[in-house]
């Protein structure tokens, strides 16, 4: 029985066919099976220029020992033969990899347009055509049944199909051709003096620079695409009506006839209700991990230490769903059912079962980052103290912990944008509900909450409510993006006093 | 009048001292509470987990005598492989069961008695009969999954006191029940389905399998994208940057990207890589890049750390000797600073095991029955499917998302001590 028994659960949770959730944010989504195919072309073709590569590196360091006569003339070479096969390689792999990425950028819109334009009269609108090249990609895949489909689709899709062969035939002979030409090129020019090694070195070093300026495109690619949609929904919301509206039912109907279709993204609810259960996770957490690193740093001796300190933290590395499965079937029962033994109502998916649970997770956060800064506080600080009579305690109190401030607030900043940005726990034990209440008993819901539900549910696109889950991402994004820039400015600050 | 000050003062200073000292032993106390607090919840929050995850690594079984009527699966003795493949093989498993209880009369009773056994038993007879048409005629003792609700009561998770209108089973059923495990032929059996497949609406036959494999693909992509670009990453900052604005920038960025939550990664996923570069949804390449964008942070800081902890001494000593500076790191600095190069990675990895929220957003929070073949097939990694199986209403589910949690807290048992035993072992203090 590989593969389980085949039992199809129907309607998937998400919804859709097979569970896909059903988002797109533009006309022209590709499809499933194109990829499938493509993909699989795509790794055949990296095999294909690894082969070449390694031809050339083959070729290029053979070269440059036959060239000086063999290993006995090795001297006479600028650079060891390895980095003489390395150039070559490199001159073949690199075109043929920049051919290919630019390729397969653009063969599908060049595709899709040449089908188009070859079809005739054609549907007209720009997200019908969109609707209608979907339609043939999925039969071209094979994934949509030839009944399902009228003629026209079948006509384009075999012409599809077509230029989709000539595209991928085509790739691979311009990829084949040039890198062999550019690798025997490359071998051509090997001579005794190339300086081969430094050629590649600084090809190495802008390959290096190009891993490390990842970091920088990956925040641009957040911001870009977080604010594109966010602007497309802001198009339809305006803005003041999503940060200072107090309700929120993101409902939009189906139908424009029916009630409630506008649906209403009044975001406040949401922001109170993060701020509530990060406020309450911050009560557990502040308090206990600030104590324990007191103890840990102060008080506790080394086996003790070394003996507690890895068993708080591995409260850090447990997985979040984990948290989430933990509050909403063990806490949020348990502080129900005592919740009606001294007659509280208390809701299931309450704030404070969600935010409790958080704050569990965030203790050794906490603790662990003040521990750092405790211990960092010189000892001539302490040893002044107990010169004047004070206790370890008086000494902590008004010693070490004032002159650790900054940096103990600078982590407990840092954990409070931990856990606005917390999904999984509050995805599972807070509620879905946009409520405003200062009740913790009752159920809240966050902004990850319903970014998530707003993007796994099934909608049509382009609806302000996928939408409307990047503008809350957006703010998500700089609200947290701000507590870290200042957190780690007072923390960086902080350290710089006492180096 | 002074030596009566003298003596006040005394008493004062004694009893402040006293104080003092109390609220010293307080203050102790507190630290020390809030360290066993902490403690206590990491004992607590494994104890309830292992408690209710355990009995899911035992699964009830049902033996029962079937007999593969030849007028049931092919009448017509053809053995046609489409006859064979459409039979009615659930009508032999409700002939067996009317077989063991022949007092059983009436459409309502019977089927309550049929509902005892796992739909999946029909699939394993058609199986069994496709591998080997000539069981056909035979007789044969089998053993069969039993339904969800038989597993829970024979693990006490049912409350048989409950009133009959309350309660998932009968009291025939429970009576049905007892006898078979009375004469043996319902046990509790290790539950190796656990282990072997996919997940199915059906909790007995739910497995973890398919959300593993989908969990090691989606890890070897993060790996084989995070680790070179990470200490790539890290080699230029570390050893190459010039001290200007914009390696400051880079610096900065990483910094903040560390912290940045996790589901809005998933959001970047979303936009970029399906919508605009369109790739398949669900699929665990595409899980790997947002994961890596993920750990990247992470294991750009500790293998700058571990690049920082080499001595400068090394690098001189083979720059002196004539090394260019790819030669000095490639060969000195890097083998050097590996062991705690891999053990940021092994944690950042770590991280990625246990991360859920991004990839929700890109699809792969999907019912898939099926193990991925692939890495662009629909898959499910194991976080997402303890989200999914916490969600489903079923009493059965229950024990088996905590049994996934507790199979996923062992592979990161795993890897953190193995990152542990590679620091423990082979890093070097200079």
């Amino acid at each position: 029985m590989a593969g389980g028994v085949p039992v199809p659960r129907g309607a998937a949770k998400t919804g859709g066919p097979a569970g896909y959730t059903r988002y797109s944010g533009g006309s022209n989504t590709p499809h499933l099976s194109k990829n499938i195919r493509m993909s699989m072309s795509t790794s055949a073709l990296l095999l294909l220029i690894a082969a070449m590569a390694a031809l050339g590196y083959w070729l290029g360091k053979y070269r440059s020992l036959a060239l000086v006569g063999g290993g006995r003339g090795i001297r006479q070479l600028h650079s060891l033969p390895s980095y003489y096969g390395l150039l070559t390689a490199l001159w073949c792999a690199l075109p043929c990899l920049a051919v290919l990425a630019i390729w397969l950028a653009c063969q599908d819109g060049l595709i899709s347009s040449l089908v188009t334009r070859d079809l005739g009269p054609a549907p007209s609108g720009a997200a019908n055509l969109g609707l209608f090249m979907n339609d043939v990609r999925n039969f071209a895949s094979g994934s949509v049944p030839a009944a399902g489909v009228g003629q026209q689709v079948q006509v384009a899709a075999a012409h599809y199909q077509r230029l989709r062969g000539i595209s991928s035939l085509a790739l691979t002979g311009i990829i084949l051709v040039m890198g062999l030409l550019a690798t025997f090129w490359a071998r051509s020019r090997i001579t005794p003096d190339l300086r081969a090694r430094n050629t590649v070195e600084a090809i190495g070093e802008k390959v290096l620079l190009a891993c490390s300026t990842l970091a920088v495109f990956v925040t641009l690619g957040i911001v870009l695409s977080v604010v594109y949609e966010s602007i497309l929904f802001f198009r339809s919301v305006p803005v003041h009506e999503f940060l200072l509206g107090l309700q929120w039912s993101p409902q939009t109907a189906m139908r424009a006839d029916q009630v409630g279709s506008s649906g209403s993204f009044g975001a406040v609810p949401l922001f109170l209700g993060t701020m509530m259960i990060s406020g309450i996770a911050m009560l557990i957490a502040v308090p206990v991990g600030l104590f324990s690193a007191v103890y840990l740093a102060e008080y506790a001796n080394r086996r003790f230490r070394s003996f507690a300190k890895p068993l708080l933290e591995i409260l850090a590395g447990i997985p979040t769903v984990v948290y989430g499965f933990f509050a909403a079937l063990t806490v949020g029962p348990a502080l129900r059912t005592f919740g009606e033994s001294i007659g509280l109502h208390v809701a299931s998916e309450s704030a404070l079962a969600a935010g409790l649970v958080m704050g569990i997770m965030i203790i050794p956060f906490v603790s662990s980052l003040a521990d750092d800064m405790i211990t960092a506080v010189p000892q001539s600080l302490r040893d002044g103290a107990y010169a004047l009579g004070a206790t370890r305690s008086e000494t902590i109190k008004q010693v070490v912990l004032r002159a650790a401030l900054p940096g103990i607030v600078g982590g407990v900043l840092l954990a409070v944008s931990r856990a606005i940005g917390e999904t999984m726990i509050v995805v599972m034990a807070a509620g879905l509900a946009a409520r405003m209440t200062a009740n913790p008993l009752e159920a809240v819901t966050t902004v990850t909450v319903q970014i998530v539900t707003l993007l796994t549910g099934d909608q049509e696109f382009d609806s302000p409510k996928t939408l409307a889950a990047f503008a809350l991402g957006l703010v998500l994004f700089l609200v947290t993006l701000g507590l870290n820039i200042f957190a780690l400015y007072i923390v960086r600050k902080y350290r710089e006093q006492y180096e | 009048m002074n030596s009566r000050s003298a003596a006040d003062t005394r008493l004062l200073v004694e009893k402040s001292l006293r104080r003092r000292a109390w609220a010293e032993r307080r203050f102790r106390a507190y630290g020390l509470g809030a360290v066993l607090v902490g403690i206590l919840f990491v004992f607590f929050l494994f104890g309830s987990i292992i408690s209710k995850g355990y009995s899911a690594f035992l699964q009830a079984g049902v033996t029962l005598d079937i007999y593969f009527d030849p007028e049931i699966i092919d009448p017509a003795g053809t053995r046609q492989p489409e006859t064979l493949a459409t039979a009615n093989y659930t009508s032999l498993v409700r002939a067996a069961l009317r077989q063991q209880f022949p007092e059983v009369e009436g459409r309502p009773r019977t089927r309550a008695l049929y509902e005892l056994v796992s739909n999946s038993a029909s699939f394993e007879l058609q199986h069994l009969v496709e591998a080997d048409p000539a069981l056909i005629g035979k007789r044969q003792r089998m053993s069969f999954l039993a339904a969800a609700n038989v597993d829970q009561l024979l693990k006490g998770r049912i409350d048989r006191k409950r009133a009959e209108a309350t309660r998932v089973l009968s009291d025939d059923q429970i009576g049905w029940i007892d006898a078979l495990a009375a004469k043996d032929q319902l046990k509790l059996k290790f539950n190796k389905g656990f282990f072997v497949h996919g997940d199915s609406r059906e909790p007995e036959q739910a497995g973890v399998w398919g959300a593993v494999v989908g969990t090691l693909y989606t890890l070897a992509v993060t790996l084989l994208l995070s680790f070179p670009i990470g200490v790539a990453a890290a080699i230029y900052l570390e050893e190459f940057a010039p001290r200007n604005r914009w390696t400051d920038l880079i610096e900065v960025n990483i910094n903040n990207l560390a912290a940045v939550p996790s589901i809005v990664f998933g959001l970047l996923g979303l936009a970029m890589f399906l919508n605009f570069f369109g790739m398949p949804r669900s699929a665990p390449l595409v899980g790997g890049f947002v994961l890596t964008l993920l750990t990247l942070p992470t294991i750009i800081i500790a293998s700058r750390a571990a690049l920082k902890a080499v001595p400068p001494s090394i690098r001189e000593a083979a720059l002196g000797m004539g090394a260019s500076k790819l030669q000095m790191v490639g060969h000195h600095v890097l083998p050097l600073a590996m062991p705690g190069i891999l053990t940021g990675t092994i944690i950042g990895m770590a991280r990625a095991l246990g991360e859920t929220a991004p990839l929700l957003m890109i699809g792969m929070v999907a019912f898939i029955v099926d193990v991925p073949k692939s890495l662009v097939d629909p898959a499910t990694v194991l976080p997402v499917q303890i989200f999914l199986w916490a969600d489903s209403p079923e009493r059965a589910f229950l024990e088996r998302t905590s049994a996934a949690i507790i199979v996923l807290l062992g592979f990161l048992i795993l890897m953190n001590a193995t990152a542990v035993i590679l620091r423990n072992r082979y890093e070097r203090r200079w």
